[in-house]
């Protein structure tokens, strides 16, 4: 489903040419729920744009769903939801409900299907009484669950979160980790997921990347990474260390 | 003996005060200097129109020589100099925070300081003036010159204290603007308002001298002439700086003691009412 | 395309439609505004009957013309000189991950109806130009075309302003000086500016074929520059060639974001 081989991108600044990330291989498997773990800088972001085509490698090659992002950016984009935990892609000053309207428009969704998945989105993620109010009004966690509904609205195969549960309090990021697990089980929905908390990867994710200087540092099950260890925070702190 | 050290401890009291406007005017000043690039671009396209607007009064000025008491010379340097006033007096409107603090609840915050509200806002508009007068205001008079050829100021001395005053009127204008979001839901209508009456009634778009019969008259007794039109009148020593100095005078003391007022009006709102 | 974009636009009008006192009252704002373009000229023709050769019927002709060209085309991409704020706020990103291009998602961004009231205030001054010139009909198919060839060229000006933007992120004040420039230096007639930057806006940035060129033939006048007849007809031209560039200048920018990544 996604597949990087000597993914790389660099960026010149200054005469010097920064690496935010190199040699990035590895294979997404459809259907898999797979952790992306690393510091801030460590190129997280930089490998979630070059995903959806926002960025365009410097070497390597990137292949989503069978296609090369920079060059099929629009065509992909069908069949890819993101959400970017630190921005909303929702239509700020739009009420929810025309932000939703909007995007079956732009994704082509027949009305019909739109209708029953709007309905069973709105039901499992509790937004029935917001959907009137404008974007910028909602909360945070409100505003994260009209993101999720706005990425999967076109069903897409591949659900790409950047931070989701960033800010989030408890009762909210339960929700939303019940929401994602369901939508990996239910629709088969391949999800890459990056975060800084551990508590996502522990309850959600088989298989954890991290990814440390652009360098993908570990790549395995969520078994083996916390092998040996007495809890995530100790394999993480030691890697991040580089200890 | 109270009285000569209750003098010197008022007097130094003073000077702390003046110490801490002054600071306030060199922060404000070094916080806008971060945004030179934006100031450049502000001056290129004051000047592009500045360019523009001459070519339109030459052709007036060709039409009718000695219209308004100008000769084309002074139609084109009060041109340029309008353009180069639009950064300092900010005669599109805005240039103080207050609506964002506003908005955003920090009033209540700027309320409890043991300084006054308007002396605080009017130190940080003069850093941000200063600025302005540096990066926008010297490129377009400099271009001008360049191009056109335009006039040297009739007497600096004076020209500063009709700039200084002008900045005064311009600041106290916004402010009173400024605190208007306060009473009012949607504060768009009035900062248009307010735009529509700096660009047009200050001289900006074309010299007040020209406005014929009673609107001429209405246009060169509001506030706004104080702040374009009346210190470029005394750039070109077309017009006695007393009775200048005076009508710019009467409009700051008069709009700044709306602003008091109007500040006495939020600080009851906000501190009694709790905004 | 058109689909698109006149869905986005309309969501907006929607939206701003929610609150109607407000809406009429910047309607109203920016008509006034608009409005003092117009009080100029009426005041600059209170002092004299004639500018640069031009009489006041004739100067709001070619006011009408050209501002009603730049007034549609503002209204309908004049957004498109908010993408350096995009840039920076990280949105553009968003518009990226959406099956539509950026140039319609940003040029649709906050559709402001409102500058409808500009576009009424152009159509009222060139409707009453029209009346008091009384012009011969065999010369006014040249109307329409030219207020399509203006419009071309003004949306291109965005267009081209907004990839300069893609560059120049922290200074994108600069496009304002040929936008907003653009539509100024198109209200009066050319002959009061100087030759040089005549022939800079007639042969470089095609400005004069928004107005002034076509104007000349409906108004039924010499250059005073004197350009030969043919040009009076070029517009459709020169606006078709500065669409292409401002395309590809477009497409440049774009390529150049997404291989840098600011």
């Amino acid at each position: 489903m996604i597949e990087l081989v000597r993914a790389g991108r660099s960026f010149k600044a200054r005469r010097t040419t920064v690496h935010a990330v190199r040699d990035l291989t590895f294979t997404i498997e459809p259907g898999e729920f797979v952790g992306y773990l690393g510091p801030n800088g460590a190129g997280k972001s930089t490998t979630i744009k070059m995903l959806c085509g926002i960025l365009t490698p410097t070497s390597g090659t990137v292949r989503v769903a069978g296609l090369d992002p920079s060059r099929r950016r629009t065509t992909l984009a069908r069949r890819v939801g993101v959400v970017f935990g630190q921005r909303t892609t929702l239509w700020w000053d739009l009420p929810l409900r025309d932000s939703f309207d909007l995007i079956r428009h732009l994704y082509k969704v027949d009305r019909k299907v739109f209708a029953e998945r709007l309905e069973e989105l709105v039901e499992t993620l509790d937004l029935g009484e917001f959907l009137k109010r404008p974007v910028r009004q909602l909360s945070l966690g409100q505003r994260m669950c009209g993101d999720l509904a706005a990425a999967l609205l076109h069903a897409p195969e591949i659900l790409v979160l950047d931070e989701p549960t960033i800010g989030l309090d408890v009762v909210s990021k339960a929700g939303i980790r019940d929401f994602l697990r369901r939508v990996n089980a239910e629709r088969g929905t391949t999800i890459l997921l990056t975060t800084h908390d551990l508590g996502d990867i522990e309850r959600l994710c088989r298989r954890v990347m991290v990814i440390d200087h652009g360098r993908l540092a570990f790549d395995g099950s969520l078994e083996e990474f916390t092998a040996g260890e007495s809890s995530l925070e100790e394999v993480v702190t030691r890697l991040y260390t580089g200890s | 003996m109270p009285a000569p050290g209750h003098g010197l401890s008022s007097c130094r009291h003073a000077a702390e005060v003046t110490i801490l406007y002054l600071k306030l005017i060199h922060y404000s000043f070094r916080r806008h200097a971060t945004y030179v690039g934006a100031g450049l671009a502000g001056a290129f396209t004051n000047s592009v129109f500045g360019v523009l607007r001459a070519y339109i009064l030459i052709a007036l000025w060709q039409a009718r020589p000695g219209l308004g008491g100008y000769d084309v010379t002074a139609a084109v340097t009060f041109c340029f100099l309008t353009q180069a006033m639009i950064g300092p007096m900010q005669l599109f409107g805005g240039g103080l925070t207050l609506p964002e603090r506003i908005r955003s609840g920090d009033i209540a915050l700027d309320l409890v300081r043991p300084a006054s509200l308007q002396l605080w806002c009017l130190a940080e508009d003069l850093g941000r003036a200063a600025f302005l007068l540096l990066v926008r205001s010297l490129p377009p008079t400099l271009l001008g010159a360049a191009l056109f050829g335009i006039t040297a100021p009739a007497d600096v001395p004076t020209l500063a204290v009709a700039f200084l005053l002008g900045l005064l009127v311009s600041f106290a204008w916004r402010y009173l603007v400024a605190l208007s979001v306060c009473w009012l839901a949607d504060d768009r209508g009035v900062a248009t308002a307010s735009m529509l009456l700096m660009t047009f009634f200050s001289g900006l778009m074309l010299p007040l001298n020209i406005f014929p019969g009673w609107f001429g008259e209405l246009a060169r007794a509001l506030p706004f002439a104080a702040m374009v039109q009346v210190p470029s009148d005394v750039y070109l020593g077309t017009a006695d700086p007393l009775p200048a100095f005076a009508f710019q005078a009467t409009w700051a003391l008069v709009l700044l003691a709306l602003g008091v007022l109007a500040t006495r009006a939020i600080r009851h709102k906000v501190v009694i009412q709790g905004g | 395309m058109v689909r698109t974009y006149l869905l986005l636009a309309w969501t907006w009008t929607r939206a701003a439609a929610a609150y109607p006192l407000s809406f009429a009252l910047m309607c109203v704002m920016s008509a006034v505004v608009a409005g003092l373009d117009v009080v100029v000229i009426l005041i600059i023709f209170a002092n004299t009957t004639s500018l640069a050769g031009f009489s006041r019927e004739e100067v709001l002709f070619l006011y009408g013309a050209a501002t009603l060209a730049f007034t549609v085309a503002d209204t309908f991409c004049g957004n498109l000189d908010r993408i350096s704020q995009h840039i920076k706020a990280g949105t553009l990103d968003t518009m990226l991950i959406r099956p539509a291009g950026p140039w319609i998602q940003v040029a649709t961004d906050r559709f402001m109806p409102a500058r409808l009231g500009r576009i009424v205030q152009a159509v009222a001054v060139l409707a009453y130009a029209l009346t008091a010139l009384d012009l011969p009909w065999q010369r006014l198919w040249m109307l329409p075309v030219m207020i399509a060839t203006g419009l071309v060229i003004f949306a291109a000006l965005w267009t081209l302003g907004g990839a300069a933007q893609f560059v120049l992120v922290d200074a994108p004040e600069v496009t304002n000086a040929f936008t907003y420039g653009s539509g100024q230096l198109s209200q009066y007639p050319f002959s009061v500016y100087g030759r040089d930057l005549v022939r800079g806006v007639t042969y470089v940035l095609p400005l004069a074929f928004v107005n002034w060129q076509p104007g000349l033939y409906v108004l039924g006048r010499a250059d005073p520059f004197g350009t030969p007849e043919f040009m009076r007809f070029l517009g459709p031209v020169a606006a078709l060639l500065l669409a292409l560039l401002a395309a590809a200048a477009w497409r440049r920018g774009l390529r150049h974001y997404r291989s840098t990544g600011s």
